[in-house]
């Protein structure tokens, strides 16, 4: 492109600017804006794939047609400290999930999942997976890591949708401890109420990893899906 | 996705991108020719994907040594008439500010647009400075996203804008920007076909310009400056009309009764005043600013003056706020501001949904709907949060920064120099995790190749033992003139170049001290080990850390030289893809008395105490600190 022909397509651009220049965009109503919304805060450590599954969920999210916003905090992500993902369904701007407003609290690690309780309400969806990984200067602090079956009834007492699984066992059972985030993938969409479909979030999966683990993963998938489904019957 | 997508993507497709990944889309869109960095969380993916599709979208990329640098790449390349892209966080246009304050003086040609990743609330960084201020010192027009979409669009826009009024842009992103992932419609991508201007025959990938001389316009000596800066500032005021006019800047309006109270927020800030306006059903209109600086005011003037009052949500500084204020000092009008100034907003940290409500709330309690739902966290729960254990970042199993750390205590130990007479002067890197126990190595920090300065420093202002710690990539990026300095200034301290082969806390990026580029090709290796000699330092010794023995004996004889000594520990980092696996270790538990040095000198994510024993697990990579220090050789190879 010569630059008279630049210049050109600038002016046309300025003049689009100016049509543009009086028009006020028109705030949808609330009841509009919260339809269709379900919100997920991903929380647990760092390594355990917390990035890659709430992207899973947010694709498939917008397959399905909605607006989808995730915030994530990257940066210290692969030295074992706390990482935390939220995705939010519906057409919202803010990528940060208001306290008290998820949907569902999913959680990697025990102890994570009480760190992430400010998120949640009483009607939150708590999915968390029961096996620890204790912090390794553990022993240059006060404060001990808790019992995971204290941890598991206080939450179990305290909100009325709490679903613990046991992650890693099912995750080695697929074939590999990596898939301890396709397994809490698939206690996810088992869960009431999750707005997407299980084969759209298979699909989103397939596209996102290496095809090599397909069948593990799916596998895996499965056995968290069922997991939640027999805790939902009990 | 695949990443090849952002090549490949057609126009009118949606992607759900990440902020970083939208804006290597912009430039793709944009046909850059050149582009440079040097890493800096949050921008930190924008480099790690260019070094992966850089060749394919016909971009010559490098991860320069500095900001600085990175900074004068794209400002020639722009001068010699080429689309450039340099970016970097926050504190690395504090490094580049040298360069760049000028570069409004000497203009461009070819379009420049400079991405800066501000990081509010301090995830990864040493300060929460706010750019705004540097496109004010220097004069340099800034828009500023507040979603990928907008950092895809704003970035084409920005090359517009670059080459009609021949002036760098900055795009000013956030964090929660940066690091945001959202739905972006991909604009059109018509790759350009590779010339050669200078009529030199060229083999390169990327488009070549070509650079006119004109030293009137150029060469910044005083009175051509001076003549600059006067053009420099009628130029803004050029551009102001642009920005009043800009649709970047757009309101927001609930509905057609015009409320008393009005919004001016602009980036991530937005996002949150949007969401809470709409989902309390405030009447409160919004003008949203895209175009930051220079300040659109007529714009603002007439947003505001049927108001009674204006909220500014912005994050970090009352930047916008005080233009605000002159506005309305300037026309005399009777609106009030709420702003940081008078702590209706926090004036530190990022906003949240939480907090924009919270503030709105200060001033139209009465008309904020209650949050139905409340989070009544019970007592049981309360007590339980109390009582969780911290989970700090650590260094990874197997990390050389933690045997150096363990042979340099041991070192001073041995030698009798209490821990209180050891100055250790720290750096911007995986190894400012030293700062916790139970390393306590780092003792001060300012920024980025600051230790050796600052150790320097000590050195001269007190009696005690000094030590310093560098990474390979940041003694290059700023660690090479103080090591001089100190050298020529015939300091006492030791400085340590943790050289783990890699830029490791922002992910793993390559630097001049690695045989390959920021492209993926081949590059000359720099020796660090050459370099101290070359600055004239007589005590140069390179140590594998993870031989404890070795590089304690190399620290105690550092320690005793009159002069600075270097010590090089280089062991590569171990998140390095491909190395070859060593193996595990574990623990023979007929040698082991439970007195847990392992666990409470090395604090190695591999080694734990589980039922009173200390064990190590599965996430061991063998790299045998912890045989070579336990006191009773209870720590052995395991038999696979």
């Amino acid at each position: 492109m010569n630059q008279t022909e630049k210049n050109k397509e600038n002016k046309t651009k300025k003049n689009k600017n100016k049509e543009n220049k009086n028009k006020i965009k028109n705030l949808s109503n609330s009841s509009d804006f919260l339809k269709n919304s379900y919100t997920i805060y991903v929380c647990g450590v760092g390594g355990q794939g917390i990035i890659k599954t709430s992207t899973i969920l947010a694709e498939a999210g917008m397959k399905e047609g909605h607006n989808v916003v995730t915030s994530e905090i990257h940066g210290m992500s692969q030295r074992g400290g706390v990482v935390s993902t939220e995705v939010k369904i519906g057409d919202y701007k803010s990528s940060i999930i208001e306290n008290n407003n998820a949907n569902m609290i999913l959680s990697f690690e025990p102890i994570e999942t009480i760190r992430g309780l400010d998120k949640g309400n009483k009607n939150t969806k708590l999915i968390f997976n029961t096996t620890p990984l204790i912090p390794p200067n553990i022993n240059s602090q006060e404060k001990d890591y808790p019992k995971v079956d204290t941890v598991t009834n206080i939450l179990k007492r305290n909100y009325p949708n709490s679903y613990p699984i046991d992650g890693n066992k099912l995750a080695i059972e697929s074939g590999n401890i990596l898939s301890l985030n396709m397994v809490l993938l698939g206690a996810t969409i088992a869960s009431d109420g999750f707005p997407l479909s299980r084969e759209t979030v298979i699909e989103v999966m397939k596209e996102n990893l290496n095809e090599k683990f397909h069948e593990m993963n799916l596998k895996a998938i499965n056995l968290g899906y069922n997991a939640m489904q027999k805790q939902k019957k009990a | 996705m695949n990443l090849k997508k952002l090549i490949t993507g057609e126009s009118g497709e949606k992607l759900f991108l990440l902020g970083n990944e939208a804006a290597v889309r912009g430039i793709i869109e944009s046909n850059v020719s050149i582009a440079s960095t040097y890493p800096g969380t949050p921008s930190s993916e924008i480099g790690n994907i260019l070094y992966l599709l850089a060749k394919e979208s016909g971009i010559y990329f490098e991860f320069s040594i500095n900001e600085k640098v990175a900074m004068e790449v794209a400002a020639s390349s722009s001068i010699s008439g080429l689309r450039s892209f340099t970016f970097m966080k926050h504190v690395g246009l504090n490094v580049a500010a040298d360069s760049f304050v000028s570069t409004g003086y000497v203009g461009t040609n070819g379009g420049m647009v400079i991405l800066v990743a501000d990081d509010p609330s301090i995830f990864s960084s040493q300060n929460e400075q706010d750019t705004r201020h540097y496109s004010r010192l220097a004069n340099i027009p800034t828009l500023e996203p507040s979603n990928p979409q907008e950092v895809k669009d704003m970035i084409k826009y920005g090359y517009e804008l670059s080459e009609e009024f021949k002036i760098p842009i900055i795009i000013r992103c956030t964090t929660r920007v940066s690091h945001m992932r959202g739905v972006v419609e991909l604009g059109k991508y018509q790759k350009e076909k590779i010339t050669d201007k200078s009529s030199k025959n060229s083999n390169s990938h990327w488009k070549k310009g070509y650079f006119e001389k004109n030293p009137e316009k150029y060469v910044i000596v005083p009175n051509i400056a001076r003549e600059l800066h006067e053009k420099l500032v009628s130029k803004i005021e050029s551009i102001e009309e642009e920005a009043n006019e800009s649709n970047l800047n757009e309101i927001y309006s609930i509905n057609e009764n015009k409320p008393k109270l009005g919004i001016i927020s602009s980036s991530s800030a937005f996002n949150y005043c949007h969401d809470v306006i709409v989902e309390d059903n405030l009447e409160i209109d919004i003008l949203k600013l895209g175009f930051t600086y220079p300040f659109p005011k007529n714009k603002v003037l007439s947003f505001i003056k049927d108001l009674d009052g204006v909220f500014i949500g912005e994050e970090v500084d009352p930047i916008m706020e005080k233009e605000v204020l002159a506005i309305i000092g300037e026309s005399k009008l009777d609106i009030k501001v709420y702003g940081k100034t008078n702590n209706i907003f926090p004036k530190t940290l990022e906003l949240s949904p939480d907090i924009v409500r919270e503030s709105l709330n200060k001033i139209i309690k009465e008309k904020t709907k209650n949050k139905e739902i409340q989070n009544q966290l019970s007592g049981e729960i309360l007590d339980l949060m109390d009582k969780l254990p911290n989970r700090p970042p650590t260094l990874c199993s197997g990390c050389g920064h933690r045997s150096a750390y363990f042979a340099v205590k041991k070192a001073t130990e041995e030698l009798g120099i209490a821990d209180e007479n050891v100055i250790f002067a720290s750096d911007i890197g995986c190894y400012t995790l030293g700062v916790s126990p139970p390393y306590e190595t780092a003792d001060y920090l300012l920024s980025m190749g600051s230790s050796i300065g600052d150790g320097h420093g000590f050195s001269k202002a007190t009696n005690q033992t000094v030590v310093s710690f560098i990474g390979d990539s940041t003694f290059f990026h700023s660690g090479i003139p103080p090591l001089i300095n100190g050298i020529h200034n015939k300091s006492n301290f030791v400085v340590t170049i943790l050289d783990n082969r890699i830029t490791a806390m922002t992910g793993g990026q390559p630097n001049p001290g690695l045989e390959v580029d920021g492209m993926g090709d081949e590059a000359p290796a720099i020796s660090i080990e050459n370099l101290v000699i070359g600055c004239g330092c007589k005590h140069v010794k390179t140590v594998n850390p993870i031989n404890l023995k070795k590089t304690i004996e190399s620290y105690k004889e550092a320690f005793n030289h009159d002069d600075l000594s270097v010590i090089i520990a280089k062991h590569p980092c171990t998140l390095i893809k491909g190395q070859k696996k060593k193996r595990k270790m574990k623990i023979k538990k007929d040698k082991c008395n439970n007195c847990f040095d392992c666990v409470n000198l090395l604090a190695c994510p591999s080694i734990s105490i589980r039922n009173d024993e200390a064990i190590i697990d599965e996430t061991c990579v063998g790299c045998t600190t912890c045989s070579q220090m336990c006191p009773n050789k209870a720590i052995g190879v395991k038999k696979e």
